[in-house]
C-alpha cells in the first residue's frame, strides 16, 4: 500500500493572508493533512492489518512535512518517503508527474505496490486531479471518491456517492490508484508507543525534479464578508419565546 | 470555441452542467467564439434537445458499445479528449460535481493538458486568467495558465443556470470516438438508490446542528426532537463525527455535506471556516453558544448565548406549547 497526503495550514474561524496575498498567513495555526487523507492513511493501514503486507506514506513538501509522513507513522504506517520542495507550490501537473516517477522508482526496489490511496481532492487547492494523473502515468484503473472499500481476489469493490443521491459500486481490479473520501473509516488516535515508534524511523528523502507547471498562482483574495450584525435574542432559557417568535416569522410553527 | 461537457441522467442534464453551460455563454460572448456541448451515450440525444435554450451552437454526442452503458469514468473521459483532439477548443468547461471533475481530470491527463479546478471566473487569453475557490471558496485565487486548450471545472453555484435569450436549435453530431478496451475496467456495476425515508440533510428546509458543546451522543436527543418537531433534518461538525457521536453522514462542511435550508440552528459549534462553506447555502443562521467571541457569531441572524443543554430543551417545551395551543 502507498497513501499520498499533503500538509496543510490548519485553518480556523477566521483566515488571513500574507501581505504580499500569496498565502495564509499561518502564524497563529498549526499543519495538518485533509481529513480525506487521513481516511486514507488509515484504510492504508487497516488493509495490511487485514491481508498482511506493508504501507508506505508519501508526501511532496517542504522539510517541515516530515511532521505529517510522523503522524501516519504513528498510527501504522511503515514507512514514509519524502520529495523535498522548497516549500514554494507545485502545480497539480507537475505534483503527479514527481509522484508518479517516485513510484516507479520504489516499485523497482521493493515491487509493485497493489494500491495507491489518494485524498479525493487536497484541502487547499481541491485540484481534483492529482491521482487520475498518477494512474494514467502508470497505466493503471482508478476510482475517485471511495467511501467504502473492500479487497476481493484482487479487486477492489468500491462504493461512492452516486450524482442524484444513494450509492454507486464500482470495481478496479489491482493494482490500482483510489482516491478517498472521509466517512470511509473512522481513523484512530495514535497510540504514545506508537508516536515514539514514529520518532525514530528513519524517512527516505528523494529530490524529486521540478518539471514545470502550466498553471502559476497570481494572488489569493478572500471574498467578502458581509456586514450585518446579529441580533441577540437573549441569555439562557429565557430566550425560549423569542426563538419561538423568529420560528413562527419563518412560517415553521403556528 | 468553448466546449461545455454536460452530464445527464437517461438524457436529463444535471443542474451544475446548466451551471457550467451558462458560464460557457457569458464567455462565449465575451469572445466571440462559438460555443459547443458534448454528452456521451446514446441516451445523450435527449439531453441536445433540452440544452437548445442554453445556446450551444452544436451538440456532439460520443457513443458507442461502451459509451451507451453505465458511467465508466476514464472512458468518458476519452471521450471527452477525443472531441477535444479533432475541435481543438480554446477551453473546456465541466460541471464542479465528483463525476464532472472525475471526467475532466480524466480527459486532462489522457490529453497532458492542464485543468484547473472549481473555477468562478475565467478570462480566455495568453495566458487564461482565472479566478477559481480554494479551502471550499473560503479563499480565491487568481491564476493563470497556459496550454493550446484548458480544462476548467465551474464552482458549483457560482454561477446561476438561466437559458439563453433567443433559445437555439443546436446541430445534434454524433461521433463514435475510439475509446481503449482498458479504459473501461472501471465502470458502475450497481447503483443503491438513495433512502428516500427520512429528511435528507442535503434537502432539508431546517437543520439543527450539534458541535462539540453538545458533550456526547446522549446530547443529541434534544437536537433530535427540535428537528422532529420542525421537520428537519439533524446533523454535526468534524468534531462529532470524529468522537464517533454521530455517523459522518451527518457532517457539515468542506468534507462533508453542503446543505441549504431555510433555517440552520447550529448549537454548540464554534463555525471553524471549513465547517461554514458547507452552511453557506442556509438562508438563515440561528446560533446557540455561549461564547459571545465564537466566530460563528459573525455569520448569524439571531444569536441565544448561553448554555444548549438549558437552552434546547426550553425551546423544545415552547415549540410543543405554541403547537398545541
Ligand atoms: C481540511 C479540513 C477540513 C475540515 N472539514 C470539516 C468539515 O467538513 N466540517 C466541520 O464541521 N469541520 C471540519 N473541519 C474541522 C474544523 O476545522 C473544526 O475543527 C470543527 O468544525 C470544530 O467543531 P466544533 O465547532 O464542534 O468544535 P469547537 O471548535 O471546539 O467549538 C465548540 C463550540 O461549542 C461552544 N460550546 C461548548 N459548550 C457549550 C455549551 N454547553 N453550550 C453552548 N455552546 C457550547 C463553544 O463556545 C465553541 O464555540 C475540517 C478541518 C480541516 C483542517
Amino acid at each position: 500500500m502507498l497513501v499520498c497526503v499533503k500538509r496543510v495550514p490548519t485553518t480556523g474561524g477566521k483566515i488571513t493572508l500574507t501581505p504580499d496575498e500569496q498565502e495564509i498567513d499561518t502564524r497563529f495555526s498549526g499543519w495538518t493533512v485533509s481529513p480525506h487523507e487521513e481516511c486514507a492513511v488509515e484504510g492504508a493501514v487497516r488493509i495490511v492489518e487485514a491481508h498482511g503486507g506493508t504501507s508506505t506514506v508519501l508526501t511532496l513538501g517542504p522539510a517541515a512535512a516530515e511532521e505529517q509522513l510522523r503522524d501516519a507513522l504513528a498510527v501504522g504506517v511503515n514507512d514514509a518517503v519524502l520529495l523535498e520542495t522548497d516549500g514554494s507550490e507545485w502545480d497539480p501537473e507537475e505534483t503527479a508527474r514527481a509522484i508518479a516517477g517516485a513510484v516507479a522508482g520504489l516499485e523497482a526496489d521493493r515491487g509493485p505496490f497493489d494500491l495507491l490511496l489518494f485524498g479525493n481532492e487536497a484541502a487547499d487547492t481541491a485540484d481534483h486531479q492529482v491521482g487520475i494523473r498518477v494512474a494514467h502515468a502508470l497505466g493503471r484503473p482508478c476510482v475517485a471518491g471511495a467511501k467504502a472499500l473492500e479487497l476481493r481476489d484482487g479487486t477492489a469493490v468500491v462504493r461512492r456517492e452516486a450524482p442524484d443521491g444513494g450509492w454507486e459500486v464500482v470495481e478496479a481490479p489491482l493494482p490500482a490508484v483510489l482516491t478517498v473520501k472521509e466517512g470511509i473509516n473512522l481513523p484512530r488516535y495514535p497510540s504514545v508507543p506508537g508516536r515514539i515508534r514514529a520518532k525514530k524511523k528513519e524517512i527516505h528523502r528523494v529530490a524529486p525534479e521540478r518539471t514545470g507547471g502550466r498553471v502559476r498562482k497570481r494572488r489569493l483574495v478572500l471574498p467578502p464578508e458581509r456586514k450585518e450584525q446579529a441580533e441577540i435574542l437573549g441569555h439562557g432559557p429565557e430566550a425560549a419565546p423569542k426563538v419561538v417568535e423568529v420560528l413562527r416569522s419563518l412560517g415553521l410553527v403556528r | 470555441m468553448i466546449l461545455a461537457y454536460v452530464d445527464h441522467r437517461d438524457g436529463a442534464p444535471d443542474d451544475a452542467s446548466l451551471e457550467a453551460l451558462t458560464l460557457g455563454r457569458t464567455l462565449a460572448e465575451r469572445t466571440g467564439w462559438p460555443l459547443e456541448a458534448l454528452v456521451v451515450g446514446r441516451a445523450g440525444r435527449a439531453a441536445a434537445e433540452a440544452l437548445g435554450v442554453h445556446g450551444p451552437a452544436v451538440v456532439h454526442v460520443a457513443e458507442g458499445d461502451g459509451l451507451d452503458g453505465p458511467y465508466a469514468p476514464q472512458a468518458w473521459g476519452a471521450a471527452l479528449a477525443e472531441a477535444v483532439r479533432a475541435a481543438s477548443p480554446k477551453l473546456v468547461l465541466s460541471p464542479g460535481t465528483d463525476r464532472g471533475h472525475e471526467t475532466l481530470a480524466h480527459a486532462a491527463a489522457a490529453l497532458d493538458l492542464p485543468m484547473v479546478a472549481n473555477c468562478v471566473d475565467i478570462s480566455p487569453g495568453e495566458p487564461t486568467v482565472v479566478l477559481r475557490q480554494r479551502w471550499g471558496g473560503t479563499v480565491l485565487e487568481e491564476a493563470e495558465a497556459d496550454g493550446p486548450t484548458i480544462l476548467c471545472s465551474v464552482a458549483l453555484h457560482a454561477v446561476q443556470a438561466q437559458p439563453a435569450p433567443a433559445p437555439a436549435d443546436p446541430e445534434v453530431r454524433p461521433f463514435a470516438p475510439p475509446v481503449p478496451e482498458e479504459a473501461f475496467r472501471v465502470r458502475v456495476i450497481d447503483r443503491v438508490e438513495p433512502d428516500r425515508g427520512g429528511v435528507s440533510l442535503a434537502e432539508a428546509k431546517v437543520v439543527v446542528g450539534g458541535g462539540r458543546g453538545v458533550g456526547g451522543p446522549e446530547g443529541f436527543r434534544v437536537l433530535e426532537e427540535l428537528a422532529g418537531l420542525l421537520g428537519g433534518a439533524v446533523g454535526c461538525s468534524r468534531v462529532v463525527t470524529s468522537a464517533g457521536w454521530r455517523p459522518h453522514a451527518e457532517q457539515i462542511g468542506q468534507t462533508g455535506t453542503r446543505i441549504a435550508p431555510d433555517l440552520y440552528i447550529a448549537c454548540g459549534i464554534s463555525g471553524a471556516t471549513q465547517h461554514m462553506v458547507g452552511c453557506r447555502g442556509a438562508k438563515r443562521l440561528l446560533v446557540v453558544n455561549e461564547d459571545p467571541e465564537a466566530p460563528i457569531i459573525a455569520h448569524a441572524d439571531w444569536v441565544v448565548l448561553g448554555d444548549l443543554h438549558e437552552v434546547l430543551p426550553a425551546v423544545v417545551a415552547a415549540v410543543r406549547a405554541a403547537t398545541q395551543d
